[in-house]
Parts: structure tokens; sequence; C-alpha cells
């Protein structure tokens, strides 16, 4: 009698390591499906593609993409909330921005355990590749991600298991230990002669991951976004707005969200109910959200607003612009203003 | 089979693809759910989420910036 057909999760991110993970498991005759988590601070090509200029390339979703070259189901798991605490208070602290690399891998494979629990599966696959990362993929932090997990020595990294003890499925003999990897280091090499032994074509291969807080400008974005506050704290719409358009700080409590183009403008104008807004009325030009503290602007505040957003439109040069002003509530009213100079715009104001 | 209706305007992908999941885990094989989107993004993903678990894309359309697909849903595999 055959044995019973072993079950085991596999974290997908849409990258290439997880998607050889899961199929080198699959190899060898385990059932396989896939887990993804939503954070918010996904880099996801539709968020790229708010931006017209972009709407050329290929849209999709690359967990989803990786799951069907797998043929296997794929379960996206909406983390936004509780992914605040890791994001806020990381134990583990930050990489080189406001990655909190080593927590949030804990994090998500404390999800798949509860998850592996919760649907009677019996272990959990990961991309990791020691030495890969220089925070969470390193030989001494592997083993404090199984461990703070509560995954322990059902977590198995296919594509370095060589380089780590085995793990229980290795024991048991689920998996042949022999079948699987000894990968280590930055080098991508040994990853992409495996998708070709596969077949796997087009995959995708972001540079540092595929979020958002391993990028130095976002994440300086989130810091002014704090500081200004006078708090850690964050909204899903903060954060998708962080991705959008040009921010700049002329003062401490405002800051001006411009769409740099048709489709950030779109966006943006979405959030009209929840900002105050500039729109240029005798120029063709961006539309300008304004995210301020505590919702007090004086006349001055948006005089100024003004004359940056003019900056921005087809009246740049013109001595006067004509703006709408419009208020949360919806109220709006014409205003003129010279648009302000570049020497005059200040660049400590470019968050 | 019933027809239910999701609204998930404004929201960004994955959330679209997200909320159709959770719907769908709720209803009866041989229900229609028709969603409603902003997102462009979703004509791609939540046909690409039916194809990985076997539901049946009745009809998707984009019209002036909103996006509906109607999902028949499957028998659990």
């Amino acid at each position: 009698m055959a044995a019973t057909q072993r079950k085991a999760v596999a974290l997908i991110s849409g990258g290439l390591d997880s998607l050889l993970a899961a199929k080198a498991v699959m190899e060898q005759g385990v059932h396989v499906e896939g887990i993804n988590f939503y954070t918010g601070f996904c880099v996801e090509g539709h968020t790229h593609a708010i931006r017209k200029k972009d709407k050329a390339k290929p849209k999709r979703n690359n967990a989803l993409w990786v799951a069907e070259q797998l043929g296997i189901k794929l379960h996206i798991v909406d983390v936004i909330e509780e992914y605040k605490d890791i994001v806020i208070n990381p134990s583990h602290g930050y990489g080189q921005h406001m990655n909190p690399c080593l927590d949030c891998k804990g994090f998500m494979v404390k999800k798949a355990h509860q998850w592996i629990e919760d649907n009677n599966f019996d272990f959990i696959i990961t991309g990791e590749v020691i030495g890969q990362r220089p925070m969470s993929q390193r030989k001494d932090t592997m083993p404090v991600i199984a461990r703070e997990s509560g995954a322990g020595d059902l977590l198995v990294r296919p594509l370095c298991a060589q380089h780590l003890p085995p793990t229980l499925p290795e024991q048991e003999g689920w998996l042949d230990r022999e079948q699987l990897f000894d990968f280590s280091g930055r080098t991508r090499k040994p990853q992409m002669e495996l998708a070709e032994r596969y077949g796997f074509e087009d995959y995708a291969q972001p540079a540092g991951g595929c979020c958002f807080l391993t990028d130095a400008h976002y994440s300086k974005k989130i810091a002014d976004l704090w500081t200004s506050r006078g708090e850690r704290r964050y909204e899903l719409d903060d954060i998708m707005l962080l991705k959008v358009g040009r921010h700049i700080r002329p003062k401490k409590h405002f800051k001006l969200i411009i769409g740099r183009e048709e489709g950030e403008n779109n966006f943006l104008s979405g959030y009209r109910k929840m900002f105050a807004s500039i729109k240029t009325t005798s120029h063709a030009g961006p539309l300008t959200l304004i995210d301020s503290v505590d919702d007090e602007l004086s006349d001055e505040d948006i005089e100024l607003a003004a004359q940056i957003a003019a900056r921005y439109s087809q009246g740049r040069t013109a001595d006067k612009v004509e703006v709408e002003f419009t208020d949360k509530k919806g109220v709006s009213k014409l205003i003129e203003v010279t648009p302000m100079p570049v020497s005059q715009l200040d660049e400590a104001w470019q968050v | 089979m019933s027809h239910y209706t999701l609204d998930a305007k404004r929201l960004m992908c994955p959330m679209p693809v997200i909320r159709t999941q959770d719907k769908i885990a709720e209803l009866q094989a041989g229900d229609t759910l028709e969603v409603m989107c902003t997102d462009p993004g979703a004509l791609n993903d939540i046909p690409a989420w039916c194809r990985i678990n076997g539901h049946e894309v009745v009809s998707s359309s984009e019209e002036k910036g909103e996006v509906i697909i109607t999902v028949k849903v499957a028998a659990a595999k």
C-alpha cells in the first residue's frame, strides 16, 4: 500500500526562489499548496501600473503566476493589520532601510505554521537561501526564524537544506535530503540553472526582494510620515499613497502629493474626499493632495501649497496661475498665485 | 444557486482577489459572484485566481474605469 501523501504549504512571494523551492518538494511527490501574505508593502505590478507609461508592461500578480506555473492552489492572506506591529516594533530591528526582515520572516512562517495546523498539512517550505539576504537569510538567523515562529523542524528550506540540520520531513523520509540543494550566498546562478532544468522561463527576479520596505526612497517617506505625525503609525491608505506621486513637505504640518502623470492623477482623485486638494484651472496641471496633520490649513499654507502646485503645471513660467482649492468637505474656492520659482523650491522639502 | 455581488472598488490588487477568495469560500457550488473593481489589474488577477482554483469566469468587462467580473463557483475539490 502506498504511503499517505504528505502535504506541505509553500510561502510564495512570486519570485524565483520560492517557485523553485516549491517545485523541488513537488518533485518528491508531496502535495503542495501556496500561501502568500499581503502586507500592503508588496511590490505589485499593478501599483506601478497606476502610472500610465508603465501600462504597456504586462500586469500580473507574480504569486498567482507562480502558482499557475506550478499548478498549485494559492491562498492569499490579508495581514495588513497584524503586520503593522512588525513594521513599527520589530524586536530584531531594521535592516539597511525600514525593512524588518527577520521579524517579517518569523511572522510569515508563524502564520504558515498556524495554517498547517488548521488545515492538517505536514510541513512548511520557504525559498530561503543561506547567505542570500543580509538580515534574515544568514546561518545564525535562519534558526531564529524556525524557533521564534514555532515551526521548528517542520520548516524546510529546500534550496539550502544540505547546509542545515535535517528537518522532520527529512528524518521521517517524507523528503530525500539528497535531492534537496546546497545553494548559498548571493549568486543567482544555481537558481537560474535549476529554473532551466525545471523548464521555467520569464520568472520575476526583483532586486531587493518584493517589498517596498527595502527601498531607500520609500523608507525615507515612511520616516517622514512618522516624524510629522509625532508617532509611529500608519493606515493602508498612507502606505499606498507613499507609492504614488511627488511628495513635498514645505511645512512640518503638511505635505503635498503631486501627481506626476495622468494615471497618478486619476489614482489621487480617488482620495479627494479624504484630503484637501488643488487643481490648476487656468493651465493644465496635476492634481495635488494636501496631507495635513491637524486639518487646519491657514490661508498662508494654502497659498504656499498653491504656488508649489502651480510650479508643476503648464503655467510654471506664467506670471499668474489660477487654482481651485477644495477642502475635505468639498468646499472650493479659486485663488490666483505666482508659481514658485525653482530657485525657491527648497531641496529639503522633497520627501 | 444564488447570485451575489461584491464591491471591491478603490481597492488595489491583490485586495480584490483576496476579497473574492474570501467571499467565494462562503458560497456554494453553482452560485455566482459579481465583483466590481476599479483596479484594472483585477482583469488579470481574478481570472488567474479562478483558473488556479477551478472556478469559472462567466463574464468580464471594463467600462469607464469600472471592471465587472462574474465568477461561477466550482464544487470544492
